[in-house]
């Protein structure tokens, strides 16, 4: 029997990292991450998990030390946050050109500046090209449920890169809300052993880990790292059927809400879709064919699947909640539209950046993003040229 | 629209605002309810205006925003009532609870003209009278619930019987000062 209970985005984590029992967990405290580690640390000195918890300095060390466990062959993940993940950047790519099946808990955080807490993408968003697996949460649930997915994509013989779990600071990782927590056993058999087939400890197989490697042979490593992003995207959609079938729980590379016949759709990543929901049955009472497509695999990008699903729109708001600085539009924004001009499609779009540093998002203002598309589509663009929602003017 | 009772919690950083407005969501969802309960962060500090959300309904809650408009107020310190609009988008049709030891002739004049049903309640009566300690949340919460009726008041206080059985099982002294205030400020709210 499933558990139904209520609990916050970070407990939700917790509780997933209790059932998976990982071999080891370095980590150090960040806002608002912190409480991952904390819970974690806790269920290691009440005695319900025997993982090997190691304090560390820094979040270069913890994710190090992530890394040196899982070259040794132990299943190890961290937490962190903003500047934390800022200060594993170097290690972020030790870690997925190393091939290690390391599972990060991502509770987004700005980056500084103006120094602030609250939610935004910008510190996953800067590490969407570091070779990691970026799979977002609107929910609690969607939390839990991607974290307990997270091994067995990482650690597929397909794959075998690390994997970025991410729900947005605060409003999901702080918020208690209603959550559905499987049963141990089931979960226990889902994520199941991790048997490397190469590690370090590994007996009267010695390797080396992380050497130098001349030019003449870095291309082609490069390359066959690549291929595992590729093939991580049979491997997503494999565990999460298998996922389905033990829990019910449908997940995909996106989850489509009434976008079969819209004709204005907005796509956004994290828990401001579930606001975007509410417009979308707002709009609809009124007529209005809204609709929304949630990005949870950001790496790989399903570009092909995501420019399939919006082909009938006729005006796309694409929402990033990270700047991109370049002077035309966010990562969210280029990626998706990308694959709109790829697959053909001729849908006007608009690149709207929205919610940073933690900035409120309602109904109201997303209802206006609609009311904004449908204008768009009849030839009348009612955006600012660099739209900020919500903007203090 | 959905129907969901929205409350907006004001209080100061210390004063268990945010403990607060989860405790109540904790109790809607042993009713059986769908909660979202979360607090509005920032640089918290002891003594700074606090505030904290919560939703409560029969269906899933899915919107993520802060609360502008909502149902219910609580104010746990009656000294923000000069610095902070706690009327501000309140419903006419809901309440207000205010923690205070001033009479509701004195109270009203710093609501704004707030046309809908003010509520007030010396939570430091009660926590003197049952904790010996002033810890306004635990008042603030009966009161809360019996000025929205989200629940019913018996199963709230054997709800929270329990659950504060669970949590003061090494200070048994803790749990009968803690339901005595609950019992007494669900008869004190005026």
């Amino acid at each position: 029997m499933a558990i139904q209970t209520r609990m916050s985005g970070n407990e939700a984590v917790a509780h997933a990292i209790k059932q998976i029992n990982p071999d080891v967990m370095p980590a150090f405290p960040i806002t608002p991450s912190t409480e991952i580690p904390q819970f974690v640390s806790q269920m290691i000195a009440n005695g319900e998990i025997d993982t090997e918890f190691i304090p560390v300095e820094s979040e270069h060390s913890s994710m190090s030390a992530a890394i040196g466990a899982s070259a040794a062959g132990a299943r190890a993940l961290t937490a962190t946050s903003s500047c934390g993940l800022a200060l594993m950047w170097e290690e972020l790519y030790v870690a997925a050109s190393g091939r290690v099946p390391v599972v990060l808990a991502l509770v987004n955080r700005g980056l500084t500046g103006p120094l602030n807490i609250n939610a935004e993408h910008s510190d996953s968003m800067g590490a969407r090209d570091s070779g990691w697996i970026q799979i977002y949460a609107e929910t609690n649930q969607e939390a839990y449920d991607n974290f307990l997915q997270a091994f067995r994509i990482a650690e597929h013989k397909d794959v075998k890169l690390p994997v970025m779990i991410c729900q947005d600071g605060f409003i999901t990782s702080h918020a208690m809300q209603n959550i559905t927590l499987w049963e141990d056993e089931p979960i226990k058999k889902f994520v199941g052993e991790y048997e490397p087939e190469h590690y370090l400890l590994k007996e009267n197989e010695p390797m080396a880990f992380g050497p130098y490697a001349v030019s003449n042979y870095c291309m082609e490593a490069k390359r066959a790292q690549a291929q595992g992003m590729i093939n991580a995207k049979k491997v997503i959609l494999d565990v999460a059927k298998e996922f389905e079938s033990i829990t019910g729980q449908k997940y995909g590379f996106f989850e489509e809400y009434r976008l079969d016949d819209a004709e204005y759709a907005v796509v956004a990543i994290g828990s401001v879709c579930g606001t975007v929901k509410d417009a979308v049955d707002e709009l609809r009472a009124r007529g209005i064919k809204a609709g929304l497509l949630k990005i949870r695999v950001f790496r790989p990008f399903p570009a092909e699947e995501i420019a399939a699903a919006l082909k009938n729109c006729k005006a796309i708001a694409i929402m990033d909640r990270s700047e991109g600085y370049n002077a035309v539009g966010g990562p969210v924004g280029a990626d998706v539209t990308t694959a709109l001009y790829r697959g053909k499609c001729t849908a006007e779009t608009v690149n709207i950046f929205y919610g940073l540093s933690g900035r409120d998002i309602t109904v109201a203002e997303m209802v206006d993003v609609y009311d904004g598309l449908a204008k768009l589509a009849d030839g009348k663009n009612v955006f600012d040229e660099y739209p900020y929602l919500g903007l203090r003017k | 629209m959905r129907d969901i009772t929205e409350i907006r919690w004001h209080g100061r950083g210390g004063q268990g605002a945010k403990t607060a407005a989860l405790l109540l969501a904790d109790a809607a969802f042993k009713n059986g309810k769908h909660v979202q309960a979360f607090p509005e962060y920032g640089p918290e500090r002891e003594g700074a205006p606090i505030t904290a959300y919560d939703r409560i309904g029969d269906k899933e809650i899915r919107v993520h925003s802060n609360i502008y408009e909502p149902d219910y107020v609580a104010v746990v310190d009656d000294t923000l009532l000069s610095s902070v609009n706690v009327t501000k988008g309140l419903k006419e049709d809901g309440g207000i609870l205010i923690n205070t030891t001033k009479t509701k002739d004195e109270i009203m004049p710093l609501l704004n003209g707030y046309k809908g049903k003010v509520y007030i309640i010396d939570a430091r009566k009660v926590c003197m009278a049952t904790l010996g300690k002033y810890f306004p949340n635990t008042p603030m919460l009966a009161g809360m619930v019996k000025i929205t009726g989200i629940i019913d008041e018996d199963v709230f206080v054997k709800d929270m019987e329990e659950s504060f059985s669970h949590k003061f099982a090494r200070k048994p002294e803790m749990l009968e000062g803690n339901m005595n205030a609950l019992k007494m400020a669900l008869k004190e709210v005026k």
